[in-house]
């Protein structure tokens, strides 16, 4: 078994991450985009881990990390949505520009 | 003799310079107050400088000290610092005396002027200005206070810039008398190069050149340079165009720089530096023509103007080239003199004229007349100031003018015959002048009434001075001169001279009553006659339309060819500056649009491309 479809899998997995990210209006959409990308990089960890150059147990518990992390980070960013919908009426990414003022 | 009140003529300037500070920093809440402070400033001033001259009258050495380091460069080091001589003291009295009543004239002249404390303020400038020039130690002291003056000028003839006859008048004026300063100044460095020690000390200055230490040719080139100074503050031909516009500006101002004091300087400067004049003959010879074709060319001018206040800047003029053409020959004590005399009757004239325009708020002589009966004092007074320009026994201007007459009767037939075919016409348009605004009917519907006391007063003590002032210095009593420190000059009473300039004066009063006062004479006999004579007397000669197209279009042509290269060029370069900034500015203001997506993919080709230089370094060897 050879070490080339996970990562190809894991590199169309974070590409439609990032196109995702860069071009969604949705803000739910962006924030699943992102997720995408995470476990796109966690795939990689595991594929290293198994048939990398010096394979080991350290690959696989960091992504049990990244997994627990994201989660965390997950529900913070539909916290600042939902927050954010309240005030603003939107989930637009376009419309929260405030970083310009 | 002691120096008590010598060593403290720097104080003479300080009390004008002080009430201007006060006046400039608080005019406005001064009020009425502004003008006290002036008049008892000025007092101050008149007072000390009549201690000083009446303890100079026993002196003939200098009072100097020159303690105050301006400037030292290597070993050369310049002081400032103030010198009295006779000269100096019979100036600082001529100065402060006409100033202090010109400022008690200006209080009624300028009541209602809702800027009186500005105006104030400016003449106590000037009076700063013009007292420091007259007790300067140095000629570079000199120069900073003679510059000072001129800026004084130009802010008094721009009093009411509201006009623009007034504002293009003291344009004017400053520009004619930079081309002046231009030479005073190349005069100056000239003289600093070529003194012993560098000196530039009046004192150094008449050693050096009464020994003959200066080569008689460098001594030509710096006297004619310093004359070219004396010619536009002084009015000579041909930078006299200014004077005679100069009258836009409030006539109390007309009578005090324009008449007495500022236009003097010229002549002041020539007397005080006398002694390179002395060492170069050539130099002497063009000081006394110019001043000899001024003093005729102005007073023809002077028969055909018809703004009393410009016959009487015409009679200025004239008059300096008088004083000018004096110190030519050598006579620098008649020259002062005459600067003396001038000095009182032409103030009192200017401030006649004042009184008079006061009265009929017009300055057309033409729309005057009849105004003897209605206002008395002024009539008077104005008459003794005309009588005493026209050089009529004895008032003071028949000594001074004798005085220069005879100089010239000795050492130079044809300025003699210039100078009295030009007391002939002073003498007709003074006639011409009075007859006009004071004899007759009236020619205007204008209830004229005697002006109040600040305006008598003056002319009063004035006119007094008009009159006696002469007797200082007559052919039976040489005070002056031997006081002036001049012992060459013996003066003997001339008979030829005295009687040909009375009849000089007395013919020109003549012409000019049967022409203006009895009419028995037609007063147009002259332009139509000869028009074109009378054209171009009253044109002046065409010589401000000859400047117009020599100096002022070519100039012009200059300005706008570097306009053009100043829009096109030089603000090219600028625009495209800013053109560049601004372009750059927009670009970051795109990306800077708060879109976390566009910064998300900003950050997304920034990586890409550090990751092509990492790959491509492989390739490039580019370090």
């Amino acid at each position: 078994m050879s070490i080339t479809p996970y990562l190809t899998l894991a590199a169309i997995l974070f590409c439609i991450g990032l196109y995702g990210a860069l071009s969604k209006k949705n803000a739910i959409i962006v924030l699943l985009s992102i997720e995408l990308m995470l476990n796109a990089v966690n795939l990689n960890l595991i594929a290293f881990a198994k048939y990398g150059p010096k394979p080991g147990l350290a690959g696989q518990i960091f992504s049990l990390f990244n997994i627990t992390v994201a989660a965390a980070e997950v529900a913070v960013g539909i916290a600042i949505l939902i927050n954010l919908y309240r005030n603003r009426g939107t989930t637009d990414v376009t419309d929260m520009d405030t970083m310009k003022r | 003799m002691a120096n008590d009140f010598t060593s403290y003529a720097w104080l003479v300037p300080l009390f004008p310079l002080l009430a201007f500070l006060v006046l400039i920093a608080a005019g406005r809440q001064l009020r009425e107050a502004g003008a006290y402070i002036s008049i008892v400033a000025m007092l101050a001033s008149f007072v000390l400088a009549l201690l000083i001259f009446f303890e100079r009258l026993g002196h003939t050495t200098d009072y100097t000290w020159n303690q105050l380091k301006w400037l030292t460069i290597g070993d050369f080091q310049l002081n400032m610092g103030f010198e009295v001589t006779n000269l100096n003291a019979l100036m600082l009295v001529i100065v402060t005396l006409v100033s202090l009543l010109v400022n008690i004239y200006s209080k009624g002249y300028m009541h209602g002027d809702e800027r009186v404390n500005v105006f104030f303020s400016y003449i106590q400038l000037f009076s700063f200005a013009m007292l420091g020039l007259v007790i300067s130690v140095n000629v570079l002291e000199l120069y900073i206070f003679w510059e000072l003056v001129g800026v004084c000028s130009f802010l008094l003839v721009g009093f009411w810039y509201f006009k623009p006859e007034a504002r293009a008048a003291a344009k004017k004026a400053f520009i004619v008398t930079r081309v002046g300063d231009v030479g005073l100044f190349l005069g100056m460095l000239l003289l600093f190069w070529y003194m012993p020690g560098h000196s530039l000390d009046f004192s150094a200055i008449h050693n050096a050149f009464s020994q003959g230490k200066i080569d008689p040719s460098i001594a030509t080139w710096i006297a004619i340079l310093v004359f070219v100074g004396a010619m536009g503050k002084s009015g000579q031909f041909p930078l006299h165009t200014w004077l005679p516009d100069a009258m836009e500006g409030p006539t109390p101002i007309s009578a005090l720089i324009h008449a007495a004091t500022m236009v003097a300087a010229g002549v002041y400067l020539v007397a005080r530096t006398m002694d390179i004049f002395q060492a170069s003959p050539d130099a002497m010879l063009v000081v006394a023509y110019v001043g000899g074709f001024t003093a005729i060319f102005a007073a023809t001018i002077g028969t055909a103007q018809n703004d009393i206040k410009r016959v009487l800047a015409y009679s200025t003029v004239s008059q300096l080239g008088y004083m000018m053409m004096a110190l030519g020959l050598g006579a620098a004590t008649a020259g002062i003199f005459h600067l003396f005399t001038h000095a009182f009757f032409k103030a009192l004239l200017f401030l006649g004229a004042g009184s008079v325009i006061h009265a009929v708020h017009t300055q057309d002589i033409r729309e005057m007349g009849g105004l003897a009966g209605k206002m008395k004092i002024t009539a008077w007074t104005f008459a003794i100031g005309a009588l005493a320009l026209s050089g009529i026994v004895p008032l003071s201007g028949f000594w001074s003018k004798d005085a220069i007459l005879s100089a010239a009767f000795e050492h130079n037939q044809l300025l003699f015959w210039v100078g009295l075919i030009a007391a002939f016409f002073t003498a007709f348009y003074m006639a011409r002048l009075f007859f006009l605004v004071f004899a007759g009917k009236p020619r205007s519907d204008a209830h004229a009434h005697e002006s109040p006391a600040p305006f008598t007063f003056p002319l009063v003590v004035l006119a007094v001075l008009a009159v006696i002032a002469g007797f200082v210095f007559t052919p039976f009593n040489g005070w002056l001169g031997h006081w002036l420190g001049d012992h060459a000059e013996a003066e003997t009473a001339n008979w030829t001279v005295m009687i040909l300039s009375t009849l000089a004066g007395l013919l020109g009063i003549g012409l000019g009553y049967v022409m203006y006062g009895k009419n028995s004479v037609s007063r147009d006999i002259v332009a139509g006659n000869a028009p074109w004579l009378y054209t171009l007397v009253y044109r002046k000669y065409y010589i401000d339309e000859l400047y117009d197209v020599v100096f002022v279009r070519g100039l012009r042509l200059i300005g706008k060819a570097f306009e053009l290269f100043d829009i096109y060029i030089v603000d090219g370069i600028v625009r495209l500056c800013s053109a560049a900034v601004v372009g750059i500015g927009r670009l970051g203001l795109r990306l800077q649009n708060g879109q976390v997506q566009t910064y998300g993919l900003a950050t997304l080709l920034g990586l890409l491309i550090l990751a092509l230089a990492l790959a491509g370094r492989r390739f490039f060897h580019l370090g």
